[in-house]
């Protein structure tokens, strides 16, 4: 089929599956790693130590419990896998991929750096990036609500119903928010939103409020404190996860995690540059033939959302959880009409500056 | 390679239109949502390959994320049991499929007048390599065509904002404890 491997390279669909593979190859260890740095550090601001032991397998080498994820896996995998006798079984087998699925398939879209030798480092460079990256993060809530209705039990039924509301509502401040970053890039590519950043200053200090409420609602899409109360353990015993148990379990934790990812990656883009650092061309102008400074650029962007991680798990040990009513009220009435007085104001200033 | 996509989401949609009204495994009212989900992602399948990516996002995100799931919500809160099979009515059988019908006979001639020799006109322009059909799924085209004044739609696309405005208050203003 293929005379030379040259040939084979040539073939685009060759380059978005080896990009494809090398994405999740990067994230789903960053999954496992955020897992254990959620656990080390809510071990350190509650004055605990935290899981420190697990280092590689068969030896006395420690590595300051890095082997942790390793020990998850397993014993997640070789727990019974129980199926308890009053849930929908269909939609009980169903829900934890389904919860999953939508995290990586956002990954698709977003730059995650320049260039890679003639390659743009983007899996499929959409033009409609960011309504696209809404469409799938709204497909994110069947994974939470088919859990709770699968389980067919009062909590995770709870947890469902709760999450289902939580997260349309957020969806939409969300969705408003960014508004005001495409009526001044003029244009919905992703790509693009770089570009205009990597020419001027970031966006966070273009739309600082913008910014603001875009974290809050990823807070709120991704169900973390202070917004988890689709498993808020003390009201619900966990919610919509109650009645799963070993891998299906840890899929919807997974799923989580990625979710942090594909939201982290998301505001990086937006507003803090992507794979751009204001210090120089170096780190402004994609990389043409140097393979070098492409890796640079995709470290600087894994860098970025290391950052936000770990954001948003120091808030989460360090904020209580809100109540639902202030949840929707805070969402619907203070959220949507800032963030529609945003796109106002933003329109009134691009409209004086042009005319 | 695009005629083998388009069998497989025509057949997807098909298939799981049918399976949301006529599913013979379950009455479950949940399947029938999740099946009319399917078919929403599958004809935004179909929007991409006529190069509506616009349309193709919009359609998840309106109808896939937020419309099915306010659906799955009533229906889970309702919490309905599943639907006893009922007999076959022949009179809304008739008026179903007179209404198809003519839905289909205005589809067909629209399609035959003057929109297909406009998107016939469009196939020669983009053979002759012309740059400005490219543009007809684009964001920006669909915008201005919808905002410009003159040639543009703006009338038609500020009646129907009227209108989803005013379903929005009506809404807003049955669903209140105690009406004023």
């Amino acid at each position: 089929m293929f005379a030379t491997i040259t040939e084979l390279f040539a073939a685009p669909w060759v380059m978005t599956l080896l990009k494809v593979v090398a994405v999740f190859a990067v994230v789903m260890p960053m999954v496992a790693y955020s897992v254990v740095a959620e656990r080390r550090i809510s071990a350190w601001i509650q004055d605990r130590v935290g899981p420190n032991r697990v280092g590689i397998p068969f030896t006395n080498i420690k590595l300051l419990g890095l082997g942790q994820p390793l020990a998850d896996g397993l014993k997640s995998f070789v727990k019974e896998d129980f199926t308890p006798a009053h849930v929908r079984k269909v939609f009980y087998w169903m829900a934890p991929a389904v919860a999953m699925v939508p995290s990586f398939v956002v990954l698709a879209v977003l730059p995650f750096g320049s260039m890679l030798g003639k390659q743009k480092m983007v899996i499929a460079d959409l033009d409609v990036g960011i309504l696209f990256t809404f469409g799938i993060v709204s497909l994110g809530v069947y994974g939470v609500v088919l859990a709770g209705y699968a389980s067919n039990s009062k909590y995770p039924f709870l947890g469902g119903i709760r999450s289902s509301a939580q997260m349309i509502s957020y969806e939409i401040a969300m969705g408003m928010a960014v508004v005001p970053v495409f009526m001044l890039v003029g244009d919905l590519n992703l790509g693009a939103v770089i570009d205009y950043q990597a020419s001027g200053a970031w966006l966070v200090f273009k739309q600082p409020l913008a910014f603001a409420i875009f974290l809050i609602a990823i807070f709120a899409e991704t169900n973390r404190l202070p917004f988890d109360l689709p498993e808020s353990e003390t009201e619900l015993v966990a919610g919509y996860n109650t009645e799963y148990s070993s891998m299906r379990f840890a899929l919807f934790f997974m799923g989580e995690y990625a979710a942090m990812i594909a939201g982290s990656a998301l505001m990086v883009v937006l507003f803090f540059g992507g794979w751009t650092l204001p210090f120089g061309d170096f780190f402004n102008t994609p990389a043409q033939s140097s393979i070098g400074k492409g890796l640079v650029h995709i470290g600087v962007f894994i860098a970025k959302i290391a950052m936000f991680l770990g954001l948003m798990i120091w808030i989460r040990w360090m904020l209580p959880r809100f109540r639902y009513d202030q949840l929707m009220n805070i969402g619907w009435k203070r959220f949507l009409p800032a963030s529609l007085a945003n796109i106002i104001l933003t329109a009134i200033v691009l409209w004086v500056l042009h005319s | 390679m695009e005629g083998t996509l388009f069998n497989i989401f025509a057949g997807l949609t098909v298939l799981s239109a049918l399976l949301v009204v006529a599913n013979p495994f379950s009455r479950n009212p949940v399947t029938s949502a999740l099946f009319l989900v399917t078919t929403m992602i599958s004809i935004s399948g179909l929007f991409v390959l006529l190069g509506a990516y616009f349309l193709a996002a919009v359609q998840i995100l309106v109808y896939a994320g937020a419309v099915m799931v306010l659906f799955l919500f009533v229906i889970m809160l309702l919490d309905l049991r599943e639907a006893a099979r009922r007999k076959l009515n022949l009179v809304s059988l008739a008026m179903g499929i007179m209404a198809v019908g003519a839905l289909f006979s205005v589809y067909k001639s629209s399609i035959e007048s003057k929109y297909g020799e406009a998107s016939q006109q469009q196939e020669v322009a983009a053979d002759t390599g012309q740059a400005e059909v490219k543009m007809v799924g684009s964001t920006r085209a669909l915008g201005q065509a919808l905002f410009s004044g003159d040639k543009g739609f703006i009338l038609p696309f500020e009646i129907v904002s009227i209108l989803l405005l005013v379903a929005m208050v009506g809404v807003i203003l049955l669903s209140r404890k105690e009406p004023r």
